[in-house]
């Protein structure tokens, strides 16, 4: 086998020194009825030429976004710029083949790049400190919501509101579906009815708020697109002696809109794989979170920090580790071991590339192209916008008929218009007339020449 | 864009230009530069705060990012990577972790446009290679364990672990029972415990025979007599953390099962057992795999990996959705070509573990290994590595104590007995000045049932000649120890940094740049 360097002779030859007379000696202490004596039915070997051969045919039956399909779908995969010096430098085997620096001396790399990251999630989020990445943008807003129970410890309750990303909501009911926490939905203003703001019901809020809710957690932008107005969020769930946890799944959009920190978050969570990540079908991708500064011991996750060596030189290490479970076991504060490492080291190479200028940039492109679809939308009979609020990066729109139909439509001509939110909203779990919307993601990715070609789409299909 | 006002780099401790003493991003100096260059804009520009009335923008401008060229970003990550030592350039016998050789084409193929453009919610239809890609993996890991049924989308082994918990909590649920225990032996690695208590189990420890040839392995008798009716099963890793096979594994099944709890079994140690034995065929009921281990996917200095996880027919229902499902293409389903698809319904799934389906960029590469290897190969695969781990622990005999009598498989456990005659030195210090040899270090403290642990596995990547030379510095080092115990004890000498003061970094936590006062 190519990869095995020891190969027949070299094992005959490690065996004999040993006075071993075959190699299934070495798997004696496995009883005999135990052994599997087939060969696997699993296909290969391959060679090289043989592999690239088939992976290119997989690949081919696949239509991919941007190249063959001219798409709009985001729904917290969102398509962004990804420059080629990121993955290069990913490519480096000192990155690439490195694992956790459990030994700092020999892993400055890894934990200078994690503590470089840290330093721009906390300026990004507004927040004190972050940790070196989780699994994904649902699983980190999980992990949230588990730190809030840790901190308000007797409060059983989460109010998660319903414009967050109903995969999220999914992923926090199994994650915390055993732990004694009560889940409760915070619907929108005006119950979503049209013309309503598409942001969270404050004054529902506030009823709903007491002394037994842990926190609250809403989206920004959220699943709608709508940018919250989230001061007045937080300073409702601070009245009640609850956390306010912020969800981002359109990190770009932490370019342009104040920071949840300035807001009041005590808890930034969220996606970030805008930064250059491949969408991949959905992973890997970049969970990340931020917190106040007095809730660094119940982050969960890696953290590096900052130290000096021997010499006084400065250095970095995984810091407060006694949060871990390698060392707490069951009292954890999470059970992960892992970052998302190498996807995280490719969102810190685009931002630092990206630098000031080019993130704001990005964002403010962002900005000009939405604006240009919205334009085009006016002259559209049927179709509306079906929230008031600000948007970013993503809108809903209300459609003359099913969304689901719109979708079917316009793929025969060659477009994904985006989400029909039918699709992840629960029978009822959503505003009115559900199944007409659809929410439409336009990123700086998006040329004018297919936003066009969208906007032709679903003037054809809404006639 | 605005040109920012010059900041002065932060003061180098050392003479600049020396490749140790790399600044920080942030550090550079800062003249409005910017790597990236856009296209001009083909739509009409439009002012952020017009276009988003009512919303609050950001007042900070983010002055404090860098501004750097494309070159100035080339070399500073160039530079933070050569501080770190990886299987590509050194022997990394990391225990418990798996460090094996990535191949390159795995990389290769994982970058197909057709991969790596593809929308998560995008219709099925459109979707077929990679649903396709899944399925044939799914299969391939089934024929490896044994089982019937899986899951590829939770997106580390931590989170496997915990959807095989949430498993056999759920199915106990089913059948209207809430026992309240989960059963860990006391060498298991730490997120077995962690994640049966987010399954909101409280952890009992199952105690490991103390002495004699079965040292480390589960005192079945202990097991029988924790075993009962208000214990939902037991969390086993198999071969254990020493390396060993649970001798009395049948046993261990049949006690946990004769009381209606399950196994769940932690597959880290898979690259012992793959073509060899199945974990199924033993009496297991659920499994997870890190592909990044056994499976040759990159750590990557610590994710992403992925964590599928493998059942018995009866704990199938609670699985995550979706599932991909397979239509046609079988010899009796009358020459339909094959399709594949999303199940989203199942009553009974545990739900959903990650935001969608899971870290499917892992997923081909993991394939890519497989299908380059082969049946034959995947045996030759586990073989090798346990070759290599009995050829390890043979040639150190007399230099470090085995932490055990019995025969161990594809990884070894030294304890530090006899450890401090050299000199003084303990596991640590022996494991630090193996860095000044050109090796990354095993694993040192873990398990905890070993004193001083120090936990070695080669991996089948590992060419003799390596091998035979890790052996001569553990030797040299000892020899050391013995007149220069200093020299031991103050290492590494050689590396990017010598030893961190970790205390005061968790004392005094400094866990962001700021800038200076």
């Amino acid at each position: 086998m190519r990869y095995i360097p020891n190969n027949a002779p070299v094992r005959e030859d490690m065996l004999r020194q040993m006075g071993i007379p075959e190699i299934g000696e070495l798997f004696r202490s496995i009883p005999e009825q135990l052994q599997y004596k087939r060969s696997l039915e699993v296909p290969g070997p391959l060679a090289e030429d043989e592999q690239l051969d088939l992976f290119r045919q997989l690949s081919e039956k696949n239509l991919d976004q941007g190249h063959a399909l001219n798409s709009f779908l985001g729904a917290g995969a969102y398509r962004h710029a990804s420059y080629l010096v990121a993955d290069s430098l990913l490519q480096r085997g000192e990155f690439l083949t490195a694992y956790t620096p459990y030994q700092p001396e020999i892993s400055q790399g890894t934990l200078q790049a994690i503590f470089e990251f840290q330093t721009f999630m906390t300026m990004l989020t507004g927040m004190e400190v972050a940790n070196a990445s989780m699994y994904d943008g649902a699983s980190a807003c999980a992990e949230a919501v588990l730190m809030a129970d840790r901190l308000k410890n007797g409060r059983q309750r989460v109010l998660l509101a319903q414009s967050l990303h109903p995969l999220y909501r999914e992923v926090v009911r199994t994650h915390t579906r055993f732990m004694g926490l009560e889940l409760d939905t915070l619907g929108l203003e005006g119950g979503g009815a049209p013309g309503s703001s598409g942001r969270v019901d404050a004054a529902a809020l506030k009823s709903a708020l007491g002394d037994d809710v842990a926190c609250v957690v809403v989206q920004q932008p959220n699943f709608f697109g709508v940018v919250e107005d989230l001061a007045p969020l937080a300073e409702a769930a601070h009245s009640a002696g609850a956390l306010l946890i912020v969800v981002v799944n359109e990190a770009l959009s932490l370019a342009l809109l104040e920071p949840p920190g300035a807001a009041g978050a005590d808890i930034v969570v969220g996606e970030a794989m805008s930064f250059g990540v491949p969408l991949y079908f959905g992973g890997p991708y970049l969970g990340f979170m931020a917190a106040r500064d007095e809730f660094k011991r119940q982050l969960p996750g890696r953290i590096a920090g900052e130290t000096v060596d021997t010499h006084g030189e400065r250095g970095f290490v995984l810091t407060l580790a006694t949060r871990e479970q390698h060392i707490r076991r069951e009292k954890a504060t999470s059970n992960i071991c892992t970052n998302q490492n190498l996807v995280m080291l490719t969102a810190l190479i685009n931002l630092t590339l990206l630098g000031r200028e080019g993130l704001l940039e990005t964002g403010r492109r962002n900005v000009s192209h939405l604006g240009y679809f919205r334009g085009g939308l006016a002259g559209l009979t049927g179709y509306r916008e079906t929230f008031g609020g600000p948007v970013f990066n993503e809108i809903t729109l209300t459609c003359p008929r099913p969304a689901a139909d719109i979708v079917h439509g316009c793929l025969k001509r060659g477009v994904l218009p985006g989400l029909d939110a039918a699709r992840l909203l629960k029978p009822g779990g959503g505003p009115p007339d559900a199944d007409r919307l659809l929410v439409v993601a336009i990123t700086e990715t998006s040329r004018r020449e297919e936003i066009d070609a969208l906007l032709a789409a679903l003037r054809e299909e809404g006639k | 864009m605005s040109q920012e006002k010059t900041q002065t780099p932060q003061p180098a401790r050392r003479p600049t230009g020396s490749f140790k003493h790399e600044p920080l991003s942030f550090e550079y100096p800062r003249h409005g530069h910017s790597g990236v260059a856009f296209r001009p804009l083909d739509v009409p520009e439009q002012d952020p705060a017009r276009a988003m009335p009512g919303a609050s923008l950001r007042q900070d401008g983010l002055e404090r990012l860098p501004q750097l060229s494309e070159f100035d970003v080339v070399r500073h990550f160039t530079r933070l990577s050569m501080y770190n030592v990886a299987i590509d350039s050194a022997m990394y016998p990391l225990g418990s972790c798996t460090m094996k050789y990535n191949p390159r084409i795995n990389e290769t193929v994982a970058r197909l446009p057709g991969f790596t453009g593809m929308h998560p919610l995008q219709p099925d239809g459109l979707s077929q290679g990679l649903l396709e890609l899944m399925h044939i993996l799914l299969e391939a890991l089934k024929e490896i364990t044994g089982f019937a049924a899986g899951t590829l989308q939770p997106a580390a082994g931590a989170q496997g672990e915990l959807t095989g918990v949430l498993l056999i909590r759920s199915a106990l649920e089913a059948r209207g029972e809430h026992r309240r225990y989960m059963l860990v032996p006391d060498s298991a690695h730490g997120t077995n415990p962690a994640s049966a208590h987010l399954a909101g189990f409280q952890v009992r420890e199952v105690r490991s025979i103390k002495d004699g040839p079965a040292k480390g392995t589960v005192d079945t008798a202990h097991l029988a007599e924790m075993m009962d009716t208000e214990v939902a099963g037991l969390m086993l890793t198999n071969p254990n953390t020493l390396g060993v096979f649970e001798p009395e594994i049948v046993r261990i099944a049949e006690i946990v099962h004769a009381k209606g709890g399950y196994i769940y079994c932690d597959g880290a140690n898979m690259n012992a057992q793959v073509g060899i034995t199945r974990p199924a065929d033993y009496g297991m009921d659920v499994i997870h795999l890190n592909l990044h281990k056994t499976f040759s996917t990159p750590h990557g200095g610590g994710g992403p990996g992925a964590g599928p996880c493998l059942c018995t027919a009866e704990l199938e229902p609670f699985l995550p959705v979706p599932r991909v499902v397979k239509e046609g293409g079988e010899k009796d389903s009358g020459g339909k070509e094959p399709s594949y698809r999303l199940e989203w319904n199942a009553p009974q799934s545990i739900g959903k573990v990650a935001t969608f389906h899971g870290n499917v960029g892992i997923m081909v590469r993991a394939l890519s290994f497989i299908l380059a290897m082969g049946p034959a190969g995947l045996r030759e695969m586990t073989e090798t590595a346990v070759l290599n781990a009995v050829y390890l622990r043979h040639m150190l005999k007399g230099v470090l104590k085995a932490s055990t009598e019995a025969p161990t498989l594809h990884e070894v456990v030294f304890s530090d007995e006899g450890l401090a005659t050299h000199g003084g030195i303990n596991t640590m210090e022996l494991a630090k000045r193996l860095m000044d040899y050109g090796f990354h270090p095993p694993t040192v403290y873990f398990p905890l049932t070993v004193p001083g642990a120090l936990m070695v596995e080669p991996t089948e990547s590992e060419p003799r000649a390596e091998l035979d030379r890790f052996v001569e510095a553990i030797k040299a080092i000892l020899a050391e120890a013995d007149t220069n115990p200093e020299l031991v004890k103050t290492a590494p000498h050689s590396a990017p940094r010598t030893r961190l003061d970790e205390t005061r970094a968790a004392r005094k936590p400094v866990l962001r740049w700021t800038p200076p006062e």
